[in-house]
């Protein structure tokens, strides 16, 4: 009797592990096929949160450190909605913004395409800096001669009156929405050479000519410090005062992009982005305000 | 004895998680051919109506034109892939050697740790670093951009050295002791020894390291976009910016729609078939040594 209990609980003893991994796996299982099951039904559902209402923006990385600049001030004074800012260029805003992912869209050119069926607001507009390095001596190009270089018919700085040096041409990703711009506006039917520099960001744009006193690019003017020079187009210079103006051409509109009635959150976000702070804001920073009082 | 009065349960038990193992290793195969099959359901469309040869045969790529030709990224994957392997094959064979056959035990246990280490920084910080240190190095002493072929090069050179060690230690070190201790027996100095017996015997395990690292080589995105400068022409010098096919799709993925879209899937089939080549051939490589043997 005795040996036959103490085999019997040196099994149980043994085998309870083994039975709650087992379990466990098989909760685990449950577990994801809940998870999957679970998909199908939240999608579609709006987004209630509690007490925390969260909204979030995808979009132009030329849109993006204003949107974040903008967040912040907005989730000071509306403590109950969190603000999500995301990047990912123009494209991939709109195409959040059409399917959900995203409420706002963030989009720094005009919609395009299918794209026009969002419900378009321009927040601010901004115009597009052609940047040298500073200690370059060339500080006025005609927009004839950037088109020139860009498409690598000027290869050298003596063929617009500068030193004896070769140019090397920086620019931004096909689809992005500052080379849609830059395109659009500088390009016309010309193409960017293909043995441009090609840099993924605004950021990256402005350390490459930073670094290199040999480079040409072109960046969002309110992303332009000191470390690069913004060349002259013609006699004009880039700044909020001349593109207020009219004066520089090189303009384009900052959105925000949503499907349809923006919800409540959203719509307070938007309120805040025109209002006079938020606007305030932006022109701090180096974008031109869109009129209105 | 003791299993005995358990036979039935514990086969039971057994079969169980057999089974669930068996469900768990598939689906890890069911991933791969998901991933297959989506990749070619979206990327072959644009292949067939292009035309396979004018895809990869063509050398001008302009998205936003509807030219899809990624013959300059096939080129520029090959020589910044050729590149690493020049820098990294001698230098991680060496410190292999050294590893295996010359190095103090006290000295390897310093050194094959911080090998396996050098695999775990994150191709990001190589980017990084590569594109504070080397770039504007390569620029300040060799001239161009110093977004090129040669920063590529290096970054991914370094990179594949941890692959390159590992494999090709563990190649050395499966050489029968029998081998070297009969030809130092026989008179000959070390170095004869590895370059006679070692070497040769070693030889399928050196060649599957060297396509591993290649098959690294190929797939890095990360350190690549940040280094190479991701101009879409054929480099017509080392020093000229590249762009491999896995930046291709990295830089335009978040951008592209449409046709756009599909054409980098297409990249993906390209790059998909190159690594499965790759491995391949390793494979064939790495058994043929251990028939040999």
């Amino acid at each position: 009797m005795r040996r036959v209990s103490s085999t019997f609980s040196r099994i149980t003893l043994q085998a309870a592990p083994r039975v709650a991994r087992f379990l466990f796996i098989i909760f685990i299982i449950g577990l994801a096929l809940a998870a999957l099951g679970g998909c199908g039904l939240r999608r579609g559902r709006p987004d209630v949160g509690g007490a925390h209402q969260s909204i979030t923006l995808a979009g132009s990385t030329s849109v993006q450190p204003f949107a974040e600049l903008l967040a912040d001030e907005f989730m000071k004074s509306h403590p109950g909605i969190i603000v999500n800012v995301q990047g990912g260029g123009s494209s991939a805003g709109a195409r959040a913004a059409l399917t959900g992912v995203a409420q706002i869209g963030m989009l720094s050119r005009e919609l395009e395409g299918e794209e026009k069926s969002l419900h378009r607001i321009v927040i601010a507009r901004d115009a597009i800096a052609i940047v040298v390095h500073p200690s370059n001596p060339i500080d006025d190009l005609s927009v004839a001669q950037i088109r020139a270089i860009f498409a690598g018919e000027i290869t050298n700085w003596s063929q617009v009156g500068g030193p004896h040096r070769e140019i090397h041409v920086v620019s931004r990703e096909e689809g992005s929405g500052t080379r849609g711009s830059f395109d659009e506006m500088i390009m016309g039917s010309a193409e960017v050479t293909p043995g441009a520099v090609v840099q993924d960001s605004n950021g990256a744009v402005r350390e490459t000519v930073a670094g290199d006193p040999s480079a040409i690019g072109y960046l969002s003017l309110g992303l332009v410090d000191k470390r690069v020079k913004g060349v002259r187009i013609s006699g004009v210079a880039p700044t909020v005062a001349n593109v207020e103006r009219g004066a520089y051409g090189i303009v384009r509109p900052f959105l925000f992009a949503t499907r349809g009635r923006p919800g409540e959150a959203a719509q307070e976000f938007i309120d805040f982005a025109l209002s006079r702070a938020g606007q305030r804001l932006l022109a701090a920073e180096g974008l031109v305000p869109v009129a209105r009082d | 004895m003791e299993g005995d009065p358990m036979r039935y349960p514990m086969r039971y038990r057994e079969a169980v998680i057999e089974k669930t193992l068996v469900i768990v290793a598939l689906s890890a195969i069911a991933v791969l051919g998901l991933i297959i099959l989506f990749i070619f359901k979206e990327g072959s469309p644009i292949m067939a109506r292009i035309g396979v040869i004018r895809f990869i045969a063509g050398a001008k790529w302009a998205p936003s034109r509807g030219v899809f030709g990624i013959l300059p990224m096939i080129w520029g994957s090959i020589w910044v892939t050729l590149g690493a392997l020049i820098i990294g094959v001698p230098l991680g064979l060496a410190c292999a050697i050294f590893l295996a056959e010359m190095a103090p035990a006290r000295a390897s246990a310093i050194l094959k740790p911080a090998v396996e280490l050098l695999a775990g920084i994150p191709s990001v910080v190589y980017g990084f670093i590569g594109l504070v240190v080397l770039v504007p190095f390569i620029r300040r002493w060799f001239g161009g951009p110093g977004f090129s072929v040669l920063a590529a090069a290096i970054v991914l050179g370094i990179m594949i050295l941890p692959t390159i060690i590992s494999i090709s230690f563990d190649a050395f070190k499966a050489v029968p002791v029998a081998y070297r201790d009969g030809m130092l027996a026989l008179g000959a100095t070390r170095w004869q020894a590895i370059r006679m017996v070692i070497l040769p015997a070693a030889r399928p395990g050196i060649v599957a390291a060297v396509i591993l690292g290649m098959g690294r080589a190929v797939g890095e995105t990360m350190a690549v976009i940040m280094v190479a400068g991701n101009a879409t022409k054929i480099p017509s010098s080392i020093l000229a910016p590249v762009r491999t096919l896995t930046s291709n799709i990295a830089l335009e993925m978040g951008y592209a729609a449409g046709e756009h879209r599909e054409a980098l899937f297409a990249t993906g089939i390209v790059l998909f078939v190159v690594i499965a080549l790759l491995n391949l051939t390793a494979r064939l490589f790495a058994t043929g040594g251990r028939v040999a043997r």
